[in-house]
């Protein structure tokens, strides 16, 4: 298939008011004709479903866990970005539009970004005035920071705890719209499948997690808000019920799958400490600003931090790259710090750790200025671990994070499959291969309260007075079996080995052989064994209870499923991409210096997977990437 | 670490319960408090008996999704600390550890240690907004907020709707979670349009839900994890006087 990505013609600062002229409009008295169904209620789908309300839009939203307001979003920490050059250092829509396609190593597309970039400013206007608490300064203005590397401060934040009232924001006026009547909110319910009769997107089939009901809601359009895949590695900073179910059963009814192998691995996580955990902990990248990171000169040197002298030790960012030290972008963060376990000098359990410490920054500022910084994050870093990081230095280690990859969308954000959208974490559209700090709540929040409610009704004008198709179709029951099917075989199995262990299983070869580093020999050994392992899956996986009921480990298994088929994807765009771009290296394409090496000339385009049914044998198809208003360098931090 | 646990075992809303004892054995400290339910899960699957089930998510003490009472406290005996953030190095080999859902009629029991929490999203639903439309706000920096305002305000809105000061309530009441957000939208000039409407629609719907009424204890704030101080309690109780005085739209 050709795909369009209907980049609307012009100059690239015009394109976003050109298309909202040229997109079609439904008008106030017929909107209340049409049922939009959103899935997920993080940043982008409450943001979404509050303002299609608003609009005038029936809205019926669904969320898996209890309440709208849990959805994981609500974890981030540092900050939003915004071009709203408050701070009179040079920032601009421009510029936040360059960082974030030359942070993306030139895999994103440009007029997505640019309008990103647009309307960022309108977000802090709108979360303000809905009362998100931001930081201010003593002359009652919004105090901003500079986050991630960039080099003018253009981050809004709420202590450390910006996704939360970002996300209280949105879920309070997606509140206001069910008070209203026009949105009716379905929590602990999980879309396990969706429904494609001609060609285009008519509903959606859901169970609800309370009672196990599995049963059909009927849309004009869907919305995709589902987050992102991190939970393939079992490990990561998602919430443990982060999960791809949803993309992946679109992407299995024809939604194209775009570059699964972007994934982002954070570089200042709390490391492992045994073989029990459950999931890891992200420590804000903020905490680069004032710490050191650096580990000993000697391999296996196990004294205390406290008792290694400074010639001892090494300061390796601020040694391999001065310009940036501590501050260089997370993806060679992170891979500094694996370089460094692997010639085996990391430090704490198994060396899968390099230290962050603070001592110089106390000495200079004084622990009071350090703990009004960074005093929530040092004590959950106590919690933790049992240590306190003003008297010995913090341990930290990279983990997956987020992923940039997601469906594939159009300008407008619909999927390959009309009526379908996919909005925030879930698309693949706004970070190319590398996502920037604070550059996540941004791009949820601009594609639910700004991009989405400006676009969907274009599709919808052009379905006017149609009739929406019956829940007793049987293109809605044929589904609805199909669910019902996969939920009584993962009950009946009755295997020995419990979901948990397949998944830890499938998350460490996919760290080991698809993670921070991945080289073609490593993918093509992955390639051989997850469909052994997704096989061993479905005939010994051990499922306990009934599905009338609350059954945690059936909603875990069905997740699991999919994510082995995921997996597959993944390693086959890892070994297609025969190049470094941002998050995804490639061991055979680096810098002499070690630095991620892109193939402009060959993989300058986005890979969106076509699935034909045979998890080995994806379709590949390329939208070409072009660059008009960004010049394509060599990223380097040195 | 050897523990006892003692953990309330109930099959569906209208199944009676009964506190089971296992034993939980070869635990580490350094595990947080539901990775060792966890270990104790998996073990319960290869032995043939459902795991517990329990409420969890995000697993860093922000989503509010996770919640039991250990040995009669909501969160457990560490303070300022969700379940999830909670690590068994606060418990001593040997331990007997008892493990209870929230207890509270406006919060029945789905299953297990899972409650049905939705009566704290009637309450927001009733007016725990600002009515800003997307589109139509001005410029962040029109309205400046004192900082104190904008602080005090931010300490409001760090609740995370866990439920925890509801569980320990004697009176099993709400009005912790209810003035969190009226004080947070209160304290601001962009919640000032509604202040007196907002109080009474929420206080209204917070009554007719199942909760209790405030007599205080202040149980609420000592088992917090975000530490919301009663004095917003307080603000509520004047906001809502007020708001019976001069709303016009107060019968």
């Amino acid at each position: 298939m050709q795909l369009d990505a209907k980049i609307p013609t012009g100059p690239i600062a015009e394109k976003w008011e050109k298309a909202r002229f040229d997109l079609k409009l439904v008008n106030p008295a017929n909107k209340r004709k049409f049922e939009i169904l959103i899935v997920g209620t993080g940043l982008a789908g409450a943001s979404a479903a509050a303002t299609l309300g608003e609009l005038g839009y029936n809205v019926r939203c669904f969320c898996f866990q209890d309440s709208a307001r849990r959805a994981h979003s609500i974890a981030a920490q540092g900050g939003i970005n915004a071009a709203k050059n408050y701070q009179n250092d040079g920032d601009s829509v421009f510029r936040l539009f360059y960082d974030t396609v030359k942070g993306g190593d030139y895999r994103a597309r440009e007029a997505n970004v640019h309008r990103l970039a647009e309307v960022s400013v309108n977000i802090i206007d709108q979360a303000t005035a809905q009362g998100v608490p931001f930081a201010r300064e003593y002359g009652g203005l919004l105090a901003n920071r500079s986050f991630g590397g960039a080099q003018v401060s253009r981050t809004f934040y709420a202590r450390g705890q910006t996704g939360q009232q970002l996300l209280l924001g949105a879920y309070q006026a997606l509140m206001r719209q069910v008070k209203a009547g026009r949105v009716t909110l379905h929590a602990r319910t999980e879309m396990l499948d969706l429904v494609v009769h001609e060609g285009r997107a008519r509903g959606i089939v859901t169970r609800d997690l309370a009672t196990g009901d599995i049963r059909s809601w009927s849309g004009d359009a869907v919305v995709l808000a589902t987050g992102g895949y991190g939970n393939v590695y079992y490990l990561s900073t998602n919430a443990k019920g982060s999960n791809v179910t949803a993309a992946w059963r679109a992407h299995r009814r024809g939604a194209y799958f775009a570059n699964p192998c972007y994934t982002q691995i954070h570089p200042t996580c709390i490391p492992v400490s045994g073989d029990y955990q459950s999931k890891l902990t992200l420590m804000s990248e903020s905490l680069r600003n004032d710490g050191r990171i650096w580990v000993p000169t000697a391999p296996g040197d196990s004294r205390r931090p406290t008792d290694i002298p400074e010639s001892e030790r090494d300061y390796y960012l601020e040694r391999r790259y001065p310009a940036f030290g501590n501050l260089v972008p997370r993806d060679v963060a992170s891979r500094a710090a694996k370089k460094e376990a692997d010639d085996g000098r990391g430090v704490g359990p198994g060396g899968l750790g390099v230290y962050l410490d603070f001592a110089n920054a106390i000495e200079r500022l004084g622990q009071d200025a350090i703990a009004a910084r960074y005093g929530n994050l040092f004590e959950m870093y106590e919690r933790i671990t049992g240590d306190d990081p003003y008297r010995v230095p913090m341990r930290i280690f990279p983990a997956v994070h987020y992923t940039m990859g997601g469906l594939w969308v159009d300008y407008n954000l619909m999927t390959t499959v009309p009526g379908l959208y996919s909005i925030g974490e879930s698309n693949f559209s706004d970070h190319g291969a590398n996502r920037l700090g604070a550059s996540a709540l941004m791009q949820g929040l601009a594609d639910g309260y700004f991009v989405l409610p400006n676009t969907i009704g274009d599709y919808l004008a052009q379905h006017m007075g149609e009739e929406r198709l019956e829940t007793s179709d049987s293109a809605f029951t044929a589904i609805e079996d199909d669910v019902r099917g996969r939920t009584r075989k993962l009950l009946e199995t009755n295997g020995k080995r419990t979901v948990d262990d397949f998944h830890r299983e499938l998350g460490l070869l996919m760290w080991n052989e698809c993670g921070m580093e991945r080289s073609a020999e490593g993918l093509r050994r992955a390639l051989a064994k997850i469909p052994e392992m997704r096989e061993e899956f479905h005939q010994n996986v051990r499922v306990l209870g009934g599905d009338q009921t609350v059954n945690q480990s059936l909603e875990k298994a069905g997740r699991v499923a999919d994510f082995f088929e995921l997996a597959e994807l993944m390693c086959i765009d890892a070994l297609n991409r025969d190049e470094s771009c941002g998050g995804h290296f490639r061991t055979e394409h680096q810098t002499p210096e070690g630095e991620a090496q892109r193939d402009d000339e060959n993989f300058r385009y986005v890979a969106a997977w076509e699935c034909t049914g045979d998890f080995a044998k994806p379709v590949l198809n390329k939208e070409p990437l072009e660059f008009e208003n960004v010049k394509l360098t060599q990223r380097s931090y040195k | 670490m050897d523990l006892t646990l003692y953990v309330w075992r109930q099959a569906g809303p209208d199944a009676a319960g009964e506190m089971k004892r296992y034993e939980a054995q070869g635990m580490s400290p350094d595990m947080s408090f539901l990775e060792m339910l966890d270990v104790v899960n998996e073990r319960l699957i290869l032995e043939g008996e459902e795991p517990i089930v329990f409420e969890h998510d995000c697993r860093e003490g922000i989503c509010g999704a996770c919640g039991m009472v250990i040995n009669g406290v909501a969160h457990g005996p560490q303070r300022a600390t969700t379940t999830c953030q909670l690590h068994m190095r606060q418990f001593n080999d040997g331990d007997t550890i008892y493990i209870e859902p929230w207890r509270s009629t406006a919060f029945p029991v789905l299953r297990d240690l899972m409650v049905d929490r939705s009566s704290f999203d009637r309450i927001i639903e009733a007016g725990g907004y600002v009515s800003v439309s997307t589109g139509s706000a001005r410029d962040a920096n029109e309205i400046p907020v004192p900082k104190a305002d904008a602080d005090s305000a931010m300490d409001a809105a760090a609740c995370i709707g866990c439920g925890a000061c509801v569980a320990a309530c004697p009176n099993g009441a709400a009005q912790l979670f209810t003035s969190a957000k009226v004080a947070h939208l209160g304290l601001l000039p962009q919640g000032q349009p509604e202040r007196l409407s907002r109080t009474r629609a929420m206080v209204a719907v917070m009554e007719d839900e199942a909760f209790g009424s405030c007599t205080n204890h202040r149980e609420c704030e000592a088992v917090c994890p975000k530490q919301i101080s009663v004095d917003y309690i307080a603000r509520l109780n004047r906001d809502y006087l007020k708001a019976q005085l001069l709303d016009p739209n107060a019968k």
